[in-house]
């Protein structure tokens, strides 16, 4: 099966996880079609009161059978603007209009068993763990870091421990790991794990510090971008990175249809770190 | 009401349905595919094709505005030759009846790009897009009164071959509806399209439009002043403004538009313009905005 779906979910559970709410939802066809590194996009809003029209872009964290449903979708919600405070307040039983999954490009993994290093920053560390699962399927060695600013902010690693041959865990305020950036972390990373590939989500700086260590070492990287994607289904046009080509002419491509991810020596940086003018949340959400 | 809807004429077309996609709201027209057949519309019109590639504005490009979208994209295309290479011929593999968006810094860049155009087949009718929001930062142009209008039109009616009809896309502003639709009914235009983006700002202060049901009551009165101006005339109104559901589209064919287009209502469903044209046809006409 290939293409999304559009469709009215049902909430089958809503549930705090630090500062994020993990919703899980009955969304025939999605998960079916699912591939670590595609992501939803959620209508914020009763159907016949919606006045915030951007749609909300979510990873899909989790597939599984739940209950009487063959597969249900687990996203993650970070409550940073109206938009996301209104969906993470969802509970069972409660109906969300969602498109998915969505993404041109997921993430691609290796032909040969090589060694892996897995990067997940905040709430956008959610669809690494299907990934880890993934990767460890094709016997390539994971090694997790996952950052965030605090522990509220850190998506758990004890599932992923199960998978993963090494965990590190970094906040900025020390509360739980490294007290460091994620960034300051990754020359020696790669070093130790002599990881071939890099896969990554999270803020645009980090990524693109991903993609430079990724290149000063050798490797390859994967960056799953996080810029607003206000229809997340590539009709609007509205969500432009700076990337270069094959034939390495410069052009300009849409977050949500030609990646979210993108090989991290295709995009160009600096001109989107330039390009943006406000603070992003990665959700499609302008902060307040 | 009849219980369906057996075709629509406008600009000279018979269109199987009164819904068309509107320009820019449907990605290279593939994305929207996914949805539903491009067959399902009266016509796809496409994304503005400009003589030569445009990579499009800065991010950001569209922001959330109450019960609307603001946007300013700059017109990202992959320039004239290429979009008859590539996305057109996607677009009539995919069953789409394909009205082509063009727009141009000049009336001699207008010729141009209309001249290949009717070289090329698939084409069903351009819609000269005369109401860019952000027209200086996309380098086109935007007429601010009848005479500028006429010329735009001019230079490209004048190209185009009998069977393929111009639409001329006019700003929703009140102040200028009749006499633009006047002006581009007499330089040649079969049809002007009225009620699209409303000029705004983005919060960093570039030129923008707003869409949406946001717009969709000064949508309704634009097409009624354009209906009004060309009574008589044969010239029709294709209405599009904040059409979500099958009330918004019953209210703008009432008002005198001859079909409606769908814009942004796909950019947070992008299944509404199918239900609609259901809707239309059943004759339901929803009025929940759901």
């Amino acid at each position: 099966m290939h293409g999304p779906v559009h469709l009215t979910a049902e909430v089958l559970s809503g549930s705090r996880s630090g500062a994020f709410t993990q919703l899980t939802l009955a969304a025939p066809g999605v998960g079916e079609r699912f591939r670590p590194g595609s992501f939803l996009a959620v209508s914020v809003g009763e159907p016949g009161e919606r006045t915030r029209l951007a749609r909300r872009a979510l990873w899909i964290h989790q597939v599984r059978p739940l209950g009487g449903h063959a597969t249900s979708v687990s996203v993650l919600v970070d409550p940073v603007g109206p938009g996301t405070r209104w969906l993470a307040s969802r509970a069972r039983g409660d109906r969300l209009e969602i498109t998915g999954p969505l993404g041109g490009r997921v993430f691609a993994l290796p032909k040969e068993p090589v060694s892996t290093l897995v990067v997940g920053e905040g709430v956008h560390a959610a669809p690494l763990f299907a990934l880890a699962e993934r990767l460890r399927e094709r016997d390539c060695p994971v090694h997790l870091l996952l950052a965030a600013p605090d522990e509220a902010h850190l998506l758990s690693a004890l599932e992923a421990r199960r998978t993963a041959r090494s965990v590190t865990v970094a906040t900025l305020d020390g509360s739980v790991g490294t007290r460091a950036p994620a960034a300051d972390l990754l020359p020696d990373l790669l070093r130790r794990t002599g990881a071939a590939v890099v896969y990554a989500a999270g803020s645009t700086p980090l990524l693109h510090a991903v993609a430079r260590a990724a290149e000063d070492h050798g490797a390859w990287s994967q960056t799953a971008l996080t810029l607003p994607t206000p229809c997340g289904t590539g009709l609007c046009l509205g969500c432009p990175v700076p990337v270069v080509g094959e034939d390495g002419v410069a052009r300009t491509a849409r977050v949500c249809a030609e990646g979210p991810v993108l090989r991290g020596d295709r995009v160009r940086w600096d001109d989107l770190v330039g390009a943006e003018s406000a603070p992003r949340t990665g959700t499609g959400e302008e902060r307040g | 009401m009849s219980p369906t809807t057996p075709g629509t004429r406008v600009a000279g077309l018979h269109l199987a349905e009164p819904v068309m996609l509107a320009a820019g709201c449907a990605g290279t027209g593939r994305e929207a595919a996914a949805y539903a057949p491009l067959s399902t519309y009266g016509a796809v019109v496409s994304r503005t094709i400009t003589l030569d590639a445009r990579a499009g504005s800065r991010a950001p490009r569209v922001l959330e505005s109450p019960a609307g979208l603001l946007h300013a994209t700059g017109l990202p295309n992959p320039g004239l030759t290429a979009f008859c290479a590539t996305e057109l011929p996607a677009l009539v593999q995919a069953g789409a009846r394909v009205v082509v968006s063009v727009a141009g810094a000049t009336p001699e860049e207008i010729t141009q790009v209309v001249r290949g155009l009717a070289r090329t087949s698939g084409v069903s009718a351009v819609e000269l897009h005369l109401c860019a929001p952000d027209a200086a930062e996309a380098g086109v142009l935007a007429p601010r009164d009848g005479a500028g209008v006429s010329e735009a039109v001019s230079a490209a009616a004048g190209v185009l071959p009998p069977g393929v009809p111009l639409l001329a896309k006019l700003a929703p502003v009140l102040a200028g509806v009749a006499e633009h639709a006047r002006a581009a009914a007499g330089a040649g235009a079969a049809a002007v399209v009225v009620g699209g983006a409303q000029p705004a700002l983005l919060p960093d202060g570039r030129p923008a439009g707003l869409s949406g049901p946001a717009v969709r009551p000064q949508a309704l009165r634009a097409v009624h002043a354009a209906a009004t101006a060309l009574a008589g005339t044969g010239v029709d109104v294709v209405g599009c403004g904040g059409v979500t559901v099958a009330a918004d589209a019953r209210a703008l064919l009432d008002a005198g538009a001859a079909v409606v287009q769908v814009g942004s209502a796909l950019l947070s469903d992008p299944t509404s313009a199918a239900r609609l044209v259901t809707d239309l046809r059943a004759g339901r006409a929803p009025d929940d905005h759901t």
